[in-house]
């Protein structure tokens, strides 16, 4: 019971040659045996050398993680670099900063999916994945950044014996909501398209076991008329549920700090540019994983320029957006004639930490016109450095927007400087080494691309032109 | 960003410049050695070189241009730090040096694999099941038979005195079954008036120091007091034969009548004896310029409460010496130009180092000692003093202020004084009595008495005589009543050597420090709150000094010591000092009832020294002047200033860790003094705060760490007493730089000709309050008397713009509203209200690196703004703790509400909730809270735990704290009233800091009710509040800072 | 192809799927009795004492008044545990030489205190006064329970914080007139309800609510 069509009549109709201008969504010469064949040979063929050398290394840096935690948890927060007036730095703008990557998981497969862009196909699967595995590490950070982070049930609303609630008009509070509604619904919708080529492995799978791990994963699918249907209900429906988190869950992390009354917190323009942001970040990640990937296991066939291109598009206009937030803040900051605003953006642009201002600019701002230009859209390297740099810049943007307004308020009698330890460092690379151990488990043992969804875009599987 | 691994390398560096620590160093006999510099509480924070010691070459600062900066500023010239102002190149470099400290957190040494995987495990658990987690059984110990005075969970007051130099502070005691949690003032003492110096909050602090030396010890080993008394009666009975001729005492300034009686039976009974006084820092100029001026031992003792001008020559009157908080109370009274048809009195302080009287003076000339001897000459001569005049180099500009000056006291005859500074040279005081004569002020402003001290002399001159003595070898048995001699006498003396050829040294002391090691026997000294004593205040009142606790450990004070060299080994203090009072006349036939209520009250009635009169010797005087033209003559050159420490005094609490970290008053550096050079000298020498250069008088040399101090007078570096100790416990060892090693018998104060040379490297200062400038923000606001007449509201014009708009109605305080309200012209920033919050409410101390990281934990703290030009700058002091704001931006972003408003206004913070997101703090626009970032509380020393107050709770890492308005001591009062069925009264309820303030700069009370001392206060146009343009609605508001200065010498 | 999983799997899966809200439930329900179990607030624990003494012998079956030991329960937070001498008071004619009593003749000779078990212990940042509450109407019995009528003491409330709220919250429910604070088994004469009211009223009684009246 393998080979099963995809839905829509497969009628017999010549793959109409795409526009030259854009390269096609899968090289041409694909079956649906062939796409099968390759997609799953990955995770059900011997494990190629490299990859124990790669998860060796990132499982280290989760060690790195476990370590520094031990310590903050047996020591306390002293171990970083926080003090008063920084009592947010690290913990909170790596927060941000996963939270931000997690986005373009969601945008796209829910936004593009109900817009019908075939062209996600190739990418959702692993762009969800990447927005599990960075809800993942960003979850951990509320949670470690509190002194006592033991009593995180506190933060709860669930009956106790104080007869208390928490405080719900802490933007905190609205976080706890955020995260967990979004770290859920994006499990559920990326296991919910995993389904059928759990399946798909499960019939392949030679050994008894691998047959009954991904048979159990699979629930029994069985690919009937009934099940596809049952299926496109389901990743419609989550596809709705997760189209406003796009939106929410940033515009709520904004909240931490709009909400605030610290100059250079207390903006409205936050929410908008956050959620610009965040999906500015994302696509930038999308694009630094899939640049390597489709090399280590020659899937340029499925992840063909096309989709480089797109994201990059995205990219550049996300981030024009962000860069209008940017000079929305410094305007709003001349225009409110609010001396304490004149004072933050003054010190961001002249004070001791400029230079992440000025470095921030570059990596967001400018670095990323580049991307007008069709020659380095073409290029993967171009692209990907590029990625990196937006990657860095979105870091910068939260230490900018932390530190920098903190560390100088209101009474000059507080001000400080925040300097980093080792354990800020460790912390926060940790939680990388923590998202690529997950990563290289998930390219591993799961199709890191969904194969039934290249098989819909198959030649053979277009349906009809309807006439206009 | 600078490479990260460098800079890590270097935190572990240690500085050469510190010097070694004596391998005995860390902790005193029987106790377990610790990190050897790191206070008992709070983490192991390391020696202070756990910074990194830059060895970049020190950058130049460009105060031309800092000018440029300042004239080019409209209005009152607020700024930060010199750094900043002159955006050097160091400040840039410092700024921008992002991510340098990648400092290594406590106890990393001892941090093996097992410990980890403990650690690890043990957290992680912590981590799951602390919400599971049952509290241990608990014991109840009730007493067997019950004191009736003594109500289990009620605290009792007891009345008695610590000592400072010497002399009494009366106090009195909170005692929490049986042990004393807090010092207060005693209100009935006339040194007190209810008020306390930050020295005596601290006292509690020392008594459960547990670096306190315990037993007796003989070259370091423990030994037995039997076995101390068997070698003493060897030793004595030596000197029966030879009349006491190889016996010698030395003793710190001592007022206690029974001790002294004591001494005197002791030189009767061998006449050939000898007893020898030393203070390092004590009242010597006072001392032997009062005897010149008047020819026989003299004390001068001042009523502010009737001068309307005083000029201050080098005296820092409101801050130093055995007066000190009575006179800044008594001066501060008359400055109540908010209270309607209230005078205000003028102040002028011509000093050399600024001083916090220096602060609040209306006039303050920087002039340098040479500059300032022929100032007061001047200003002699212009008074019409025999013999005194001005020198011919003196700036016409100076003589015309001395003119001015002269005038106005000469308008004031009778009601004015003219004081010197405690640590003024003799000729100055000689020349401050002769003005006083000349204005009449002698009987009216200034009362002159006999000495308080029991046997006034010169006591360099004693020391002298001692040491040469003893470097004779003519001495057998050296006992050392107290002091630290070795550490501080004369460095040109070399006490050191000439003691070690004496054959028996004994040394009492509380704890073991420099000196005992250089003596055969160390004996543990008694803390003042645990023996009985007496002592006399500055104008000789007695207070019975009464124990507060059963000695800690096995020592004796003095009275027993004494008692031992009078072979009475076995008699208590409480006998001796009772036997003493028995013998006086004044003790009345019913000697019980005389003594029951001597020790209740903690004064003895009438036992101050009457005011008599005396004339100036002119002769002396004439000497005096002679000096005076001579030592004015000698300008050029570099002068060192040696002045005892704000916090640590002469070095002897230098073990205490409150003191060490709170901050200076000028300087805001903790843990360390530093070579305090005026801007334009820095300028000269090239360098910048934090380089280390190397201070030579004549063959002596030092390294100091330079701190540039605006108001600090060109040509003077000042370099305060009391760092650089090697045998001071775990808090004080290797702090700072000993200033001794420069201080000569000839020279205690002020040594000329000093050379400075740059060393290249730097040395890292932990300073609170570097980053201070007003941005142009009105924060401290301060006006002329003058302009207050024309325009009461001058304080309230920068917020007439912004009314507190909301679209809610506001919460309607029924009952109670509790607030709080600072007089910015009273505030001299003592210090007294930060130490006392300490004590008050179990504030841990944290160290120099977390202080250096922006971690210190002060409820209270004194911000400090530069006001004026670079060399005539003043400061202006701002107390600010919680604003326990009606619309607090910290309790809306708490997610689980720890902190929350009360129904009477206060700001409670609730601990036992806080999980520490320190989203409050981020959100504080006021910065006051504080946050627990490790465990900051000593758990281990179980003498500190006996210090703790038992109303607030010891919090414990990672929650969030603040100044709470004492909200324990509002329980209690709101149910004491209850109980009693009656209302709060107004002043029932007092904040510590406010108990504390010694010029009554604090009130605290019930702003609902139109009769409180707060409502009023708040009631005169000088109130505003800080930041009230955000809309917080701050309880805790601030008086305008009022300064009355001469219109004669306005621009000038 | 073979079938990789028994037919039964489906029954399984089925009733796992739909069982997990239940079981879900269940857990929550045990965890709430569980935080309210004696074994979490220590109520009705009795705990090892170094002497029996039974407060059901000496109040009900003497009519000891509660203040002839806890002395400082009207002036102070502490209601006092009696020293040793108040027990000899008594004991020092009867029961003289009862080996029970042994502990406490042995405390007055060595002048060493007795070392009680706390039975009420509060958290260490609480801070409970019981003066006030004395003074505004709540009697011992309403936290202490029938005392009299316990030979070992032991906890009567839960003392957990949503146990002190509530009468915080509604002091009408549990205030008594002064005469009968140390009264057992009092009964109000008519609705508690309404006479609580009465007596809030007539004792000016405050619900303070807010965290710093036993936070600080």
């Amino acid at each position: 019971m393998a080979e099963i069509p995809a839905p829509g009549p497969a009628r017999p109709n010549p793959a109409r040659p795409a526009p030259p201008t854009r390269p096609p969504l899968m090289a041409p010469g694909h079956t649906a045996a062939t796409v099968t064949d390759k997609i799953s040979a990955v995770v059900l063929t011997g494990t190629p050398k490299w990859w124990y050398a790669a998860f060796g290394g990132s499982f280290a840096i989760l060690m790195m993680l476990l370590y520094s935690l031990t310590m903050l948890f047996a020591k306390g927060i002293g171990i970083w670099g926080n003090n008063i007036p920084v009592g947010w730095a690290f913990d909170i703008i790596n927060f941000v900063w996963w939270i931000g990557i997690g986005h373009a998981g969601t945008l796209i497969s829910a936004i593009l999916l109900l817009l019908r862009q075939p062209w996600r196909n190739s990418i959702n699967r692993f762009a969800e994945a990447m927005t599990l595995f960075a809800v993942a590490c960003a979850g951990l950070f509320p949670l470690i950044h509190m002194g006592r982070a033991w009593r995180f049930y506190y933060l709860l609303p669930i009956p106790n014996t104080f007869g208390l609630w928490p405080q719900f008009r802490s933007p905190l509070m609205w976080d706890v909501f955020a995260v967990s509604t979004y770290a859920l619904v994006s499990l559920l919708f990326w296991f919910v398209g995993l389904i059928p080529d759990l399946a798909t492995l499960r019939d392949r799978a030679q050994s008894l076991l691998a047959q009954k791990l991904y048979g159990f994963l699979a629930m029994g699918w069985r690919g009937s008329a009934r099940h596809w249907h049952n299926y496109e209900m389901a990743s419609l429906m989550l596809a709705g549920l997760a189209t406003p988190l796009v939106v929410s869950v940033h515009t709520v992390v904004s909240f931490d700090f709009a909400a605030a009354q610290v100059p250079g917190w207390h903006a409205t323009i936050f929410p908008p540019y956050f959620v610009a942001g965040a999906i500015f970040a994302g696509f930038a990640m999308v694009i630094t994983l899939s640049v390597p990937l489709r090399v280590l296991f020659g899937l340029q066939d499925f992840i063909t320029m096309r989709h480089l291109q797109n994201m990059a598009k995205v990219m550049l206009a996300t981030g024009l957006i962000v860069a209008y937030g940017y000079a929305v803040e410094i305007f709003m900051a001349w225009y409110s004639g609010n001396r304490y605003e004149r004072f933050m953006i003054l010190n961001r642009v002249t004070g001791p930490y400029r230079y992440t201002w000025y470095a921030l600019i570059l990596c967001n701002v400018l670095v990323v016109q580049l991307l007008w230009s069709r020659r380095v859209r073409n290029s993967v390297t171009a692209l990907f450095i590029i990625a990196m740099f937006v990657n860095v810049g979105m870091w910068l943007e939260r230490f900018v927007i932390i530190v920098t307004s903190l560390h100088r308020d209101f009474l000059p009698s507080s001000w400080g400087m925040y300097h980093p330890t080792r354990f800020d460092f460790m912390t926060f690379f940790g939680t990388i080494g923590l998202f690529l151990s997950l990563m290289f488990l998930f390219i591993r043992f799961l199709p890191m691309i969904s194969i039934f969804e290249m098989r819909m875009i198959l030649p053979a599987s277009k349906p009809p032109e309807e006439p206009r | 960003m600078e490479p990260l691994g460098e800079a890590a390398l270097q935190h572990h560096q240690h500085d050469p410049q510190r010097p070694p620590e004596s391998p005995a160093g860390s902790g005193s006999a029987g106790l377990p050695t610790g990190a050897p510099a790191s206070p008992p509480t709070g983490p192991p924070t390391g020696p202070p070189t756990c910074l990194p010691a830059d060895t970049d070459a020190p950058r130049r600062l460009d105060l031309s241009a800092v000018r440029e900066r300042l004239a080019a500023q409209q209005g009152p010239a607020y700024w930060r730090s010199l750094d900043e102002l002159a955006q050097t190149e160091q400040f840039q470099e410092l700024v921008q040096r992002e991510f340098p400290s990648l400092l290594p957190v406590g106890m990393e040494a001892d941090f093996s694999r097992r410990r980890f995987l403990q650690l690890m495990g043990a957290s992680f658990a912590l981590a799951g099941l602390a919400a599971c987690a049952r509290q241990p059984l608990e014991k109840i110990v009730p007493y067997v038979k019950q004191p009736e005075e003594i109500i289990p969970g009620k605290p009792l007051y007891f009345a008695t005195a610590v000592p400072a130099g010497g002399y009494a502070m009366g106090v009195l005691v909170e005692s929490h079954l049986g042990r004393p949690t807090k010092v207060e003032g005693n209100p009935d003492h006339p040194a007190s008036l209810g008020s306390t110096d930050l020295f005596a909050q601290a006292s509690v602090l020392t008594l459960y120091d547990p670096d306190r030396s315990k037993t007796p010890t003989s070259l370091g080993e423990i030994r037995s007091w039997t076995t101390f008394l068997a070698e003493l009666a060897g030793a004595l009975t030596a000197q029966k034969g030879l009349q006491g001729a190889g016996l010698r005492l030395l003793t710190t300034t001592i007022t206690s009548p029974t001790l002294a009686a004591q001494i005197r039976e002791l030189l009767a009974r061998y006449p050939k004896a000898r007893w020898h006084q030393y203070e390092p820092a004590g009242r010597h100029g006072a001392r032997v310029g009062a005897r010149m001026a008047f020819g026989d031992w003299t004390d001068a003792r001042y009523d502010f409460t009737r001068a309307r001008v005083v000029v201050a020559l080098d005296a820092d009157f409101m801050c130093e010496g055995p007066a000190a908080v009575r006179y800044a109370r008594d001066f501060m009274s008359t400055r109540r130009a908010r209270v309607a048809g209230a005078a205000m009195s003028r102040l002028y302080c011509v000093e050399s180092t600024p001083t916090s009287s220096g602060t609040v003076a209306d006039h303050r000339l920087a002039l340098a000692p040479a500059q300032l001897d022929g100032f007061v000459l001047a200003l002699a001569a212009q008074l019409g003093v025999a013999g005194a005049a001005a020198p011919p180099d003196l700036p016409p500009p100076l003589s015309a202020k001395a003119a001015v000056i002269a005038r106005d006291l000469a308008a004031h005859r009778g009601a004015s004084v003219v004081v010197a500074g405690e640590h003024a040279p003799p000729e100055l005081h000689a020349l401050a009595h002769a003005m006083n004569a000349a204005l009449g002020n002698l009987g009216a402003t200034v009362l002159l008495t006999d000495a308080v001290e029991a046997q006034p002399e010169d006591q360099l001159d004693s020391l002298q005589r001692l040491v040469a003595e003893m470097a004779g070898g003519k001495i057998d048995l050296l006992v050392v009543l107290g002091g630290n001699p070795v550490y501080d006498a004369p460095v040109d003396l070399d006490f050191t050597t000439a003691m070690q050829k004496v054959p028996l040294r004994v040394h009492l002391g509380l704890h073991q420090n420099e000196t005992s090691d250089y003596c055969h026997w160390h004996l543990p000294e008694t803390h003042a709150l645990e023996s009985w004593s007496d002592a006399r205040a500055f104008d000789g009142t007695v207070t019975i000094v009464q124990p507060l606790i059963e000695p800690l450990y096995d020592g004796r004070s003095a009275h027993g010591v004494l008692a031992c060299l009078l072979e009475r080994p076995d008699a208590t203090d409480y006998d001796l000092v009772r036997e003493h009072w028995r013998a006086q006349p004044r003790a009345t036939a019913d000697f019980e009832s005389f003594w029951r209520k001597a020790v209740h009250d903690g004064v003895l009635a009438g036992t101050a020294l009457l005011p008599r009169a005396a004339a100036v010797q002119s002769a002396g005087i004439a000497q005096a002047v002679a000096r005076l033209s001579d030592s004015a003559a000698l300008g050029a050159g570099l002068a060192l200033i040696f002045r005892p420490d704000p916090t640590v005094h002469d070095g002897r609490h230098a073990n205490n860790g409150w003191l060490q970290e709170c901050p200076k008053p000028l300087t805001k550096l903790t843990w360390d003094n530093a070579a305090l050079l005026s801007p334009a000298t820095a300028q000269r020498l090239g360098v910048a705060n934090e380089d280390l250069v190397e201070l030579r008088s004549g063959e002596r040399r030092l390294a100091v760490a330079v701190w540039v101090l605006p108001g600090q007078a060109d040509g003077a570096i000042t370099l305060h007493l009391g760092y650089g100790r090697t045998r001071a416990g775990r808090v004080g060892n290797g702090c700072g730089f000993n200033a001794y090693a420069l201080r000569t018998a000839g020279a205690p104060w002020i040594a000329a000709g000093i050379a400075v040379t740059p060393l290249g490297r730097r040395y890292p200062l932990a300073c609170t309050q570097e980053h201070h400038s007003m941005e142009g923000r009105e924060l401290v606001r301060v006006g002329t008397l003058a302009q207050y007449q024309s325009n009461p509201d001058f304080a309230r014009d920068a917020d007439r713009a912004q009314e507190n708009l909301s679209l809610y109605p506001g919460f309607k305080y029924e009952g109670h509203a509790w607030g709080l309200a600072i007089d910015l012209t009273a505030c001299i920033g003592c210090n007294a209200c930060v130490v006392a919050c300490q004590a008050e409410n179990n504030i841990p101390i944290v160290g120099k690196e977390q202080v250096h990281k922006g971690r210190e934990m002060h409820w209270i703290r004194i911000d400090r703004y530069f006001e004026g030009g670079l060399d005539e700058a003043s400061a202006l002091h701002q107390p600010v703790m919680c604003m326990h704001c009606e619309q607090a931006p910290c309790e809306p972003v708490c997610p689980v509400a720890a902190t929350s408003h009360s129904a009477e206004g206060l700001n409670d913070m609730t601990y036992n909730r806080c999980v520490g997101t320190r989203y409050c703090s981020n959100n504080c626009p006021y910065k006051v809270r504080r946050f627990n970032f490790l465990e900051y509380n000593d758990r281990r020393s179980e003498t500190l735990k006996m210090q703790r107050n038992p109303d607030v709770t010891v919090r414990m890492r990672g929650l969030m704290e603040k100044c709470t308005y004492c909200v324990q001591r509002i329980n209690v009062a709101r149910i004491n009233a209850k109980t009693q069925g009656r209302p709060i009264q107004d002043g029932e309820i007092v904040t510590a800091c406010q108990q504390a303030c010694p010029t009554q700069a604090i009130v605290f009370g019930d702003i609902n009710d139109t009769q409180s001392e707060v409502t009023r206060w708040k009631a005169t146009p000088l109130n505003y509040g800080l930041l009230t343009e955000l809309g917080t609605r701050p309880r805790t508001t601030y008086l305008a800072k009022l300064r009355n200065p001469n219109p004669e010498l306005e621009g000038g | 192809m073979a079938q990789i999983f028994h037919r039964s799997t489906n029954a399984i899966s089925r009733f796992t799927i739909y069982g997990a809200v239940f079981v879900l439930a269940a857990v929550a329900w045990v965890f709430a009795q569980l935080s309210r179990s004696s074994y979490a607030t220590g109520r009705t624990v009795i705990l090892q004492q170094p002497v029996p003494f039974s407060h059901d012998h000496h109040t009900a079956g003497l009519g000891i008044d509660c203040r002839y030991c806890h002395t400082s329960v009207e002036e102070s937070s502490f209601a006092g545990i009696p020293p040793t001498a108040t027990c000899m008071n008594c004991h020092k004619q009867i029961w003289s030489d009862s080996p029970m009593l042994e502990p406490v003749r042995q405390s007055l000779r060595a002048n060493l205190p007795i070392r009680w078990t706390r039975v009420h212990d509060l958290p260490a940042f609480v801070y409970f006064n019981h003066s006030i509450h004395v003074a505004k109407g709540i009697g011992c019995e309403t936290c202490h329970g029938r005392v009299d009528k316990m030979p070992l003491m032991q906890q009567a409330s839960s003392l957990q914080m949503e146990w002190c709220v509530d009468c915080h919250r509604h002091p009408e429910r549990y205030v008594r007139p002064r005469s009968q604070i140390f009264t057992m088994g009092w009964q109000p004469p008519r609705a508690q309800e309404e006479l609580g009211r009465e007596l809030v009223q007539e004792y000016q009684i405050q619900s303070l609510t807010y965290c710093s009246t036993c936070h600080r």
